[in-house]
């Protein structure tokens, strides 16, 4: 980060804090003048405002005692987020950078402490849209018990990127003797997911207004970490977290089966997707097991741990509607296959690229 | 969900499945090669593999994947024309999103879109006229693909724009009709088909008479079908009843949705607005008389090939594809010299392995290969146990 628009002055005093006065973000936000000392301090000081912050340097100061009390390593995640619309049923593109990049965190198995907040915003952008982004950061990240410590303000031209882009990079401390990872999966182990599947990926597209649909689907955007603490406390030996946001729960269950070169089965009839979710698709052609989750885990876990799982799990609010789908097997290293409601059986298979609706 | 469970249940599939075996053991005495059905929607290509009805059936029964994707068959030449269209100044294209991805001879539209060209997705040709409304200053294109199914919601379009005085909106025409294909297929001298499962979306429109000449003339049942999985059985068992009574006839299991007669204002629509080619290209299946429609005349100013000059080349097919013999039944995609090698959904070169529904990207997606080159040596299917 060049100090030139950065959200914090370099000259480490405190000055007095200065208003935006006009409605739209122009390029003199991002001039590195008083415009853009206005723009931070009146919206992401505003927002943000805590200790680690406060002393406004090029960098945030974090004690290592404090890091090394809550466990023995660090993790390190990074996440940019560019979804269109920047508000969507259920939450916005500040809610998404938030709980995307603490979940990135807590499936590692990590407590997320802090996080940056780096934003690049086309010029035009309403200035209380970016204000209203900023304090649902900072609603998001209190909820979550972590703390926005250090960012970065850039403004580009019309055209140069779409309204409002954010970068988050978060560090948390991963718990003594927690070791997760997909290669850890086994045949015999169990499949977990946390709730139903596909809601934010369908609310997205529905948001985009392509289709004229009037459907109550809302993302299941939320920080997960609570959640997660809870399995690991019950359940030390959990093989393997991942949430199933981008490529949805056939993207994760291939890369474990990728990883561990282990089979994968799992059952339609018990895989927990909502009826609108699945009208939705039926409507437009798409397979929900490849929609986007903002608030869904997968979860391995060794088969004689299965029911204390799936109650640490649905003990959680995020949790509730957890459900056991599949199992890890020795057949055919590296598939995933589904046994389908109707009896059948078929290879869920990575996609190539974006699911793209089908004409009839 | 209702009206669709109800025909997705696995206990009547299991009385279905029993039916189907008692009657292929009947039929199959004194036969040396498996029952052929083909299937000629991609939709039931596509519900084929997601419910994994191949899995269930028994292994006397072949189903055979025709030509019923209008992705997969549309030719190399034609999506070069969409990119050139595309890639004109002041050009708006819109399409269907599963064409999106075809490749042409140099690129797709997902790359010409990369590159700058205004290339958008829509779901109805309807939001295509109102992305035309929106901007009167740019000449908006919509790529009118599909059979019978989509062709009402193209003509209905035009009909519309003509109504509403609307000068920067056209078509460029790529509908295909069936049953020149049909045709085409039956008199193929390597033909090894004993029914057909008729296209339901398609039968909506243009009914069932239709389909005559294939029980009159060639002497194979039809029986239209629907989507669900259980329709599918169904359709499955009414034309082996059909074999095992000697009877070929057209019958319709689709009847909840597809009228005898068709749909009278659809078909009026289409009417008014497109009559047959000559001829047109098929990807993998070559040149058919009488199997593509065009603009009338009359509406020409709607018509993009007339508005605009395309390349309109003929791009021939890579030697190495065997999509027609696939598509003809005549091998199986995992049989093709390129399949899953030079040839992949990623990197297509075959037509049928473009889209979802064509045959080959099915089965590298949902099939089983493996499994089903096991299930034809042992006759017992594991699923069904």
């Amino acid at each position: 980060m060049s100090s030139i628009g950065k959200l914090i002055t370099n000259n480490g005093s405190r000055r007095r804090r200065g208003k935006v006065r006009v409605p739209t973000i122009t390029l003199a936000h991002g001039g590195g003048g008083q415009a853009m000392h206005d723009l931070i301090d009146d919206v992401f000081l505003e927002a943000f405002d805590n200790e680690v912050l406060k002393p406004l340097d090029d960098q945030a100061r974090l004690s290592l005692s404090d890091l090394t009390a809550c466990g023995d390593r660090l993790a390190f995640t990074t996440d940019s987020y560019v979804v269109n619309p920047l508000d969507f049923p259920g939450g916005n593109i500040g809610k998404l950078a938030i709980c995307g990049t603490v979940n990135d965190l807590a499936v590692g198995g990590a407590i997320p402490l802090y996080l940056t907040c780096a934003v690049i915003v086309e010029e035009g952008l309403p200035v209380e849209k970016l204000r209203e982004v900023a304090r649902t950061m900072a609603t998001t990240a209190q909820e979550a018990g972590v703390q926005i410590v250090t960012g970065d303000t850039k403004v580009v031209e019309r055209g140069a990127c779409d309204k409002l882009f954010i970068n988050t990079a978060g560090i948390g401390v991963i718990r003594e003797r927690i070791d997760l990872g997909a290669d850890k999966a086994q045949p015999g182990d169990v499949i977990l997911v946390n709730g139903l599947l596909g809601d934010h990926g369908a609310a997205i597209l529905n948001a985009r207004g392509d289709m004229s649909l009037t459907t109550p689907i809302e993302s299941d955007c939320a920080c997960l970490h609570g959640l997660i603490e809870g399995l690991l406390s019950a359940v030390p030996n959990t093989r393997f977290i991942r949430d199933a946001t981008r490529g949805g729960l056939a993207t994760v269950l291939n890369e474990i089966a990728d990883a561990a070169q282990v089979g994968i089965e799992i059952h339609e009839n018990r895989t927990p997707i909502r009826a609108e979710v699945k009208g939705f698709c039926e409507l437009l052609g798409l397979d929900p097991l490849y929609l986007a989750n903002e608030g869904k885990i997968v979860c391995v876990v060794p088969p004689d741990h299965v029911d204390t799982a799936l109650a640490a799990l649905q003990a959680h609010p995020l949790g509730r509607e957890a459900a056991r789908i599949g199992e890890v097997t020795d057949h055919r290293p590296g598939r995933v296959v589904m046994q389908t409601v109707f009896g059948g059986r078929r290879i869920v298979d990575m996609l190539v690229g974006e699911q793209l609706p089908r004409i009839c | 969900m209702k009206y669709v469970d109800e025909f997705r249940d696995p206990l009547k599939a299991q009385f279905l499945l029993a039916e189907i075996r008692e009657l292929v053991a009947r039929i199959q005495v004194g036969r040396s090669r498996p029952l052929y059905i083909m299937e000629v929607c991609g939709g039931h290509t596509h519900a084929i593999f997601r419910y994994g009805l191949e899995t269930m059936l028994p292994d006397e029964i072949g189903l055979i994947h025709g030509p019923g994707c209008p992705v997969c068959v549309l030719p190399m030449g034609r999506v070069d024309d969409c990119v050139a269209l595309a890639e004109m100044p002041g050009m708006i294209f819109t399409t269907f999103g599963d064409a999106i991805r075809v490749p042409g001879s140099k690129k797709s539209l997902l790359q010409a879109k990369a590159e700058g060209a205004d290339v958008r997705m829509v779901y109805s040709p309807l939001d295509s006229l109102q992305i035309a409304k929106n901007n009167p200053d740019k000449q908006i294109v919509f790529f009118a693909l599909g059979f019978e199914t989509t062709m009402p919601s193209t003509a209905l379009t035009v009909l519309r724009a003509e109504k509403e005085g609307i000068k920067n909106f056209s078509l460029f025409c790529n509908h295909i009709t069936i049953i020149p294909t049909i045709k085409a297929i039956l008199d193929s001298p390597d033909l090894q088909l004993d029914g057909f499962l008729g296209p339901g979306h398609v039968s909506m429109v243009i009914g069932n008479s239709s389909y005559r000449f294939i029980a009159e003339h060639y002497k194979r049942p039809l029986v239209v079908a629907g989507f669900e999985p259980l329709d599918i059985l169904h359709a499955i068992w009414m034309v082996l009843k059909q074999i095992d009574e000697g009877r070929t006839e057209i019958e319709n299991q689709y009847n909840r949705v597809v009228p005898d007669g068709g749909n009278k204002v659809a078909l009026d629509a289409i009417g008014r607005v497109f009559e047959l080619r000559e001829f047109f290209e098929w990807r993998g299946l070559g040149s058919i008389d009488h199997s593509g429609v065009r603009m009338r005349e009359s509406y020409a100013r709607f018509d993009a090939e007339r508005k605009f000059s395309v390349p309109a080349l003929k791009i021939a097919d890579p030697k190495s594809c065997q999509c027609g013999e696939v598509l003809k039944g005549v091998i199986k995609p995992w049989d093709c010299k390129v399949f899953g090698g030079a040839c992949t959904p990623e990197t297509p070169l075959g037509a049928l392995m473009v889209s979802s529904e064509g045959a080959c990207a099915a089965y590298y997606q949902y099939g089983d290969i493996e499994k089903i080159h096991e299930t034809k040596t042992h006759s017992q299917l594991e699923v069904i146990v």
